[in-house]
Formats: C-alpha cells, structure tokens, sequence
C-alpha cells in the first residue's frame, strides 16, 4: 500500500489514510502473543451476521416491504419498531414444543436442525477480509456449491417427518427445485472459478483486487461475466426457496409448504436459515463475480480512494454491504412478482438457464484462453 | 389438438383439447391421493372446502364442499318482516353490501309497486357503484395473492380504504351498511359527499393504470393465468353463470343492459368483454381483466350520476318508504348485477303478512362455483387455486 501521494491533498479526518492506518493498526494489534487486533476484526462480520440473521433480516425485510406497499410496517416496539424481532423472537422461545402425535418424531426435530447447520456451513469459506477467513480450502467455492445441498436433506426430513400432505408437497417440490437449479448455478460459478484459476474463496477475492476498484471485478473482467452472473443470481434465488420461486413454501397453494407443522422455536429456526442462506449466496456472488471485500472504488489520480477504502475493517464492510445490496434486490423482487408455477419453473431451470450457463461456459473457457 | 393449460409432471402429461375435455396422459399408473384443500387454507378464501384427487401435482378431480357458513338466511326471512332482512342481506356478500340491499329492494319494490324519488335512484347507484368498485379491488388483490403477488394486495385494500370511509360516512358503517332501504335510503348523502367522490373518481383513476401495470401486465402473472380455466361460452351458459365470469367467456351479458333497472338506461357505459388479443377467451385472465375494466366503467358511471343527479332541496330520503310492509299475495323475482353476477330474490308473500312466506335468494357465486369440477379436472394445484381465485367467491353469499 502506497501512502506516497496521499499528502498532496489533506483528506478530511476519519476518511482516507487516517482510518486506513487505523484499521492496520488494529490488525497489528497483539498483547503479548495474543492476536487481540485480528479477532476484533474477525468479530466485526460475524456481529453483523448474526445481528442480520437473527434480527435484522427479518426487521428488514418487513421494513422493506412495508415502504413498497405504502405501509409503516413495525413501528410498536421501540423506535420505528427495531426490537420487534426481539420480541418475536421471545415469543417464540415461550411458546410450547409441539411435535404432531402421527409425525415422525426423528426427522420431524432432526429436520431444522439440518437445514440451519447447512446454511451457516458455508460461511466458513466466506472471506471476510483479506485477513480473515474462517478456512481458507483450496476448494472453497465447490465447497460452498456442496454444502447448500445438505438443505435438501432437511427440508426432506421436515416434510417427509411432518406426516402432512402439504408438507411432503413442499419438500417434494423444494427438493427438485433445488437440485434443478444447482446446475445451473454451480456452472455459472464455475465460469468465475474459471476466470479466477482457483477455487479457494480468499484466492478468488485477491485476484480481483487492484487500483482500479470495480474495474477489476470479475463482472466487469470480460464481456461475457455478466451471463453467468445473471444466471447465478436467478439461481441462488430459487435455491434459497425466495420469490419469484417460493414454490415449496408457496403460501397459498401449500399452507406453508414443509414446514407448515413447525411452531415455536423449530419454527424459528427455519427462519434463521432461510435468511442464513439469502445472506449466504449473495455473499458468494459478491465474492465470485463482484470482488468480494475488495472496495469498488478507484484510484482516480490523486484522489486514491481504493487506497483509502482497503484494509481489514474495509474488507468487512464492503462484503457486508455487497451481501446486503443483494439481499435487498432479492427483497425487492420478492414484494413485487407472483410466483411461478412448478412446471414453469423447471422448465426455466432446464430449458431456459442451463443451456446458457453452458454456453457462458463455453464463451468463458474461450476468452480466457485467447484474449489474455 | 390445441395445448392449453398444458402441464408436465413426469410419465403424466396433461392437455387440453378445443372442446374443453382434458386428457391424461400417463406412462406410469399411480396411486391417486385425496387431498382436502380447506375449509382452513390460505386461498379457498374463506371456508369453502374442496375434496380434490390427485396424482402427483395433477388435480383429476375436485369436489366443492358448502355450508360451513350456513346462517339460515332463508329461514331467517321467514321471521323478521320485510324490511328487517335488509340487514340479513348485507351479510350474504359481505364485500358488496350495497348491491345486495339494493337487489332485495328492487324485488321488494316490484311487489309492493311503489315509484322511487329520483334522487334515490342516483344516490343508489353511486353508492353501489362505489361498492362494486371496492369488491372488485379486493378480487383483484386476493387473485394476485393467490398468485403469489402480495404488493397489489394492498395497494387495492389501500384504495378500498377510500371507498370505504366514503360509504361509512354516508351510512355510518363501513361494511355492512343497511343503507338502501325499501322505497329510499336510510339518509340523503352528507353534504361535501359529491365532491369526495369526485375527488376519490381523480385518485383512483390513476391508481388503477398503476394496478394494471404491475399486476395484469406482468409476465409471469400472464404466464400464471393465460390459457388456464378455459369456460366456453356455452357451457357457461348451460352452467347459469352471469357478471365478471361470463363476460369472461365472451358473452356481452350484464343485467344493467340487458335488464335495465333503476337509472341505467339513462347512464352511457360499455359492458367489457375481452377480445381474445391478450388473453384466451374465456380464461382466468379474461376474467381478470374484466373485472379490471368494469372498475373503470364503474368510475365513469360515477361521474355521469353526479352531473345529472337532482338537486337535494326538498328532498326527503324516506319520502317514499312505506310504513309497513304488508304487500298483496303474490310472488316475484327481481334481480340485480352484483359485482359477481346475478345476484335475484324470489320473494312469496301470502297478502295478510309483514314477513314474507318465502323468499329465496338465487346467489351468483354459487351458481359459477358449480362449474368447478369441471373446470379443475387435470388441472396443476397451482392451476387450481388460480381457478379459485378467478370465480371469486364470497362463502358467504355461496353457504347463505
């Protein structure tokens, strides 16, 4: 990192190099051998997840929707109702355990439990920063593609254990979705894994980075990226069951899909996953086709705002804010489509982006290999 | 054969021929499942039951179960005097109070043959058609929840909103109203009533190209409803369907037209029916659709009543309603367009008493629910409730 040209000009306090020199100070920090600097910098994402995943998730998304529909949405509890997943989330501590008497009592427990192991699996490849990575495989991304899988099991287990009709509907319908689309999807991340050379997450994000901010994004790297980056997006949205392919818990036709039975806590759980693995596979987007914790910005001549906007707290705030912008858009989709229908959706899925994330492929393979 | 509807499961194919008869396909014999989609679920929009066999997500059959809602209304006629029912018909179809208080009174009018203030007639109309109006909104928003769609849901209930403030402030309540009385209404409009109105007429108008925007011109909703449901013209008519849903199929049939009552004759308004360019006859998005343009109709015959409406001087609203109701022996039909067909009272008076002998109310939505068997066979359940919500149903006028 260069702090050569920065004294040209004096950037206000708290905006360039000052809480640049910050944030490695902090990532320098040891006491005696303790590392004390890394883990407060390791604590910064993971606060943010969880605070996302456990409250603000749900929170924004109410929020969300209420301002596209002219509502206020939670207002009750505190200031503009910020705590009102606290106290949902209370509420659904109190309530009683209920397991149907005809359910399968195995599954039925052991199925959210799955579901929510499978969705935060996959956050230990995520790099947070390029300091940070909970573990860095050298096959990150197929890991990430992998372990998504294992929500297949629990949604199985949860509508198959229910004893429920509507329940075996929604699994049944959730688990060809999602092994459907993960074709498409892990062939469009492979088009980025191809650009990148490697599967390792934080390889993936170091190779994007550069002076030139957004420039150097994989998007942005060649003219074909923003197909499989299309592609996967459609993708990761029906594998995380959202809308426009909600099928499986589809309000109206299946009750609640798989987990229609589930109250309480267990109830509560599936929640966690599902906003788990929203914030999951837009991480994996920003990382694979938009730089991950890179910052976007670029150095424009002495303006060095990519200098400025890089470091370990950076790194955290800009995939925290990438994960959150995609997670808007799919907020943002959801309020405003209906929702297709079985048949339409598979043949999306195998008609429509397969084939094209085939081609992507194709394409991708050869501009990698002939335009340097 | 034309592919209508077509549907994809596996070994199971499911098409459609011109003449509506559905043909399964199957490669794989399976074991059919009874699947018991209400009275408690989200889309039966209310407490209708449906008794549905299917294989896979294929419907092959589904059988419409009544009467969870029974009240007794006809029973109930039985014993209160005629204009105490006025009350017991608001609660039929609860979402369009006004059109079925005004029915009643049309049936109750022709028998006691009595004339109506001028007045009175615009004053029905307008608050009829601003019900119409609302009920449609909340059709349109429940079909597109239906469909998945939540955000239209509430801009229509945003809007109904208006409607409903509006009639509440001319009845004093804002869904069960027992505002339309037997020979007048219950009170003349309050007196910034009209300009609300017009007001309301400029809102709304724009709200309603902003509905269509994001709901009828969607691409998976159209995906969503076109082609599906399809009900020919003449089955609709052998089945006795009438509003929204036999427009739908291309019949121009609208009692406001075709049975003139009260001031319609004198009001200028087009009866919509689709024309086959964006949607396939006869199918859940014609019958959208329609619903869709009769709102804009319904605003223009507003705005024409508030123009040629008589003035309020001297006007009494009760001018006319008789101080007790013991009509002559004899028996009448009188019908009305209900925003979801023809809703009729058949009313029986023995000519000594002030409660009729009989009075039986010929309910529209239950009358086009009884083509649901037919419509739902070979259908995807996603179809099914797309169905569903394109007849509209109130299970409270349907179970009376």
């Amino acid at each position: 990192m260069t702090f050569s040209a920065i004294p040209l000009i004096s950037p206000p306090f708290l905006m360039g190099n000052n809480l640049n020199a910050w944030s490695e100070a902090l990532a320098g920090l040891t006491i005696s051998w303790f590392p004390l600097g890394l883990v407060i910098i390791a604590a910064i994402p993971l606060v943010f997840i969880a605070l996302y995943a456990l409250t603000y998730g749900v929170y924004g998304e109410r929020k969300i929707s209420a301002f596209m529909q002219d509502r206020l949405g939670p207002m009750e509890v505190g200031k503009w109702g910020i705590l009102q997943t606290l106290a949902d989330i209370l509420k659904l501590l109190q309530k009683e355990d209920i397991v149907p008497t005809a359910a399968d009592k195995f599954l039925f427990v052991i199925g959210p439990g799955i579901l929510f192991v499978g969705s935060f699996l996959a956050f230990a490849v995520l790099p947070f920063g390029p300091a940070f990575i909970g573990a860095d495989l050298n096959v990150g991304l197929f890991y990430a593609i992998g372990i998504v899988a294992l929500e297949v099991v629990g949604i199985l287990a949860a509508g198959w254990g229910s004893n429920n009709k509507w329940s075996l509907y929604g699994a049944v319908r959730s688990v060809a979705q999602i092994v459907s689309y993960e074709i498409p999807a892990a062939i469009a991340l492979l088009c980025g894994a191809m650009m990148a050379g490697t599967l390792s997450m934080q390889q993936i994000s170091v190779l994007q980075s550069g002076p030139y901010g957004f420039a150097h994004f994989f998007l942005f790297q060649s003219p074909i990226a923003w197909l499989p980056f299309l592609i996967y997006f459609i993708a990761s949205l029906a594998e995380t069951n959202r809308a426009p392919f909600d099928i499986p818990e589809a309000e109206s036709e299946l009750v609640a899909g798989y987990f229609t039975e589930y109250s309480g806590m267990k109830f509560a759980v599936i929640f966690l996953a599902e906003y788990g693995s929203m914030f999951m596979v837009s991480a994996i987007i920003s990382i694979v086709f938009l730089g991950g914790w890179n910052s976007p910005l670029p150095n424009i001549g002495a303006l060095a705002l990519y200098d400025w906007t890089t470091g370990p707290v950076w790194g955290a705030f800009w995939i925290v804010s990438k994960g959150f912008f995609f997670i808007f858009v799919q907020m943002w989709l959801r309020w405003t489509l209906p929702r297709l229908r079985v048949d339409q959706l598979m043949y999306l899925c195998w008609k429509v982006l397969t084939p094209f994330a085939f081609v992507a492929f194709v394409l991708t393979a050869i501009w990698e290999i002939y335009v340097p | 054969m034309q592919e209508l509807g077509m549907a994809e499961q596996g070994s199971i194919r499911v098409s459609r021929k011109d003449n509506n008869v559905v043909v399964i396909e199957k490669d794989l014999a399976t074991e059919e499942m009874v699947l018991s989609m209400g009275p408690q679920h989200p889309s039966t929009h209310g407490v209708l039951k449906l008794e549905c066999l299917t294989d896979g997500e294929v419907v092959t059959s589904a059988e419409p179960y009544l009467g969870y809602l029974h009240r007794c209304f006809e029973k109930h006629c039985e014993m209160v005097d005629y204009p105490g029912i006025v009350p017991y018909t608001d609660r039929m179809d609860y979402l369009a109070g006004m059109n079925n208080e005004w029915a009643y009174c049309i049936a109750v009018e022709k028998l006691l043959d009595i004339e109506i203030p001028r007045r009175v007639e615009f004053i029905r109309v307008i608050v009829s058609e601003l019900n119409r109006i609302a009920s449609h909104l909340v059709a349109i928003g429940t079909y597109a929840i239906d469909l998945g769609a939540f955000t239209p849901f509430l801009f229509c209930f945003r809007d109904r909103e208006h409607i409903l403030s509006l009639l509440e402030w001319a009845s004093g309540a804002r869904m069960l109203y027992n505002y339309i009385w037997i020979g007048g209404v219950a009170f003349d409009l309050p007196a910034d009533f009209i300009k609300r109105v017009s007001e309301f007429v400029d809102y709304f108008r724009p709200k309603a190209v902003e509905l269509c925007k994001l709901l009828t011109e969607n691409e998976i909703f159209v995906k969503r409803t076109k082609g599906i449901g399809i009900m020919p013209p003449d089955v609709a008519i052998n089945y006795g369907w009438s509003g929204p849903m036999l427009r739908g199929s291309g019949v121009q049939w609208d009692l406001r037209r075709n049975d003139p009552y009260s001031v319609y004759p004198e009001l200028d308004f087009k009866v919509p029916v689709p024309d086959g360019r964006f949607s396939d006859i006869g199918d859940c998005l014609s019958r959208h659709i329609v619903r869709a343009l009769e709102m804009e109709e319904s605003l223009s015959i507003i705005e024409q009543c508030i123009s040629k409406m008589p003035g309020s001087e001297g006007f009494n609203p009760r001018s006319a309603v008789p101080k007790r109701v013991r009509p002559k022996a004899g028996e009448v039909y009188g019908r009305a367009e209900n925003p979801r067909g023809e809703l009729g009272f058949y009313i029986q008076s023995d000519g000594k008493s002030t409660r009729p002998l009989r009075c039986k109310a010929r309910s529209s939505c239950f009358v086009n629910l009884s083509a649901m068997k037919d419509l739902s066979r070979g259908q995807l359940i996603p179809d099914l409730v797309a169905i569903i919500g394109s007849i509209d149903i109130v299970l409270g006028e349907v179970d009376r």
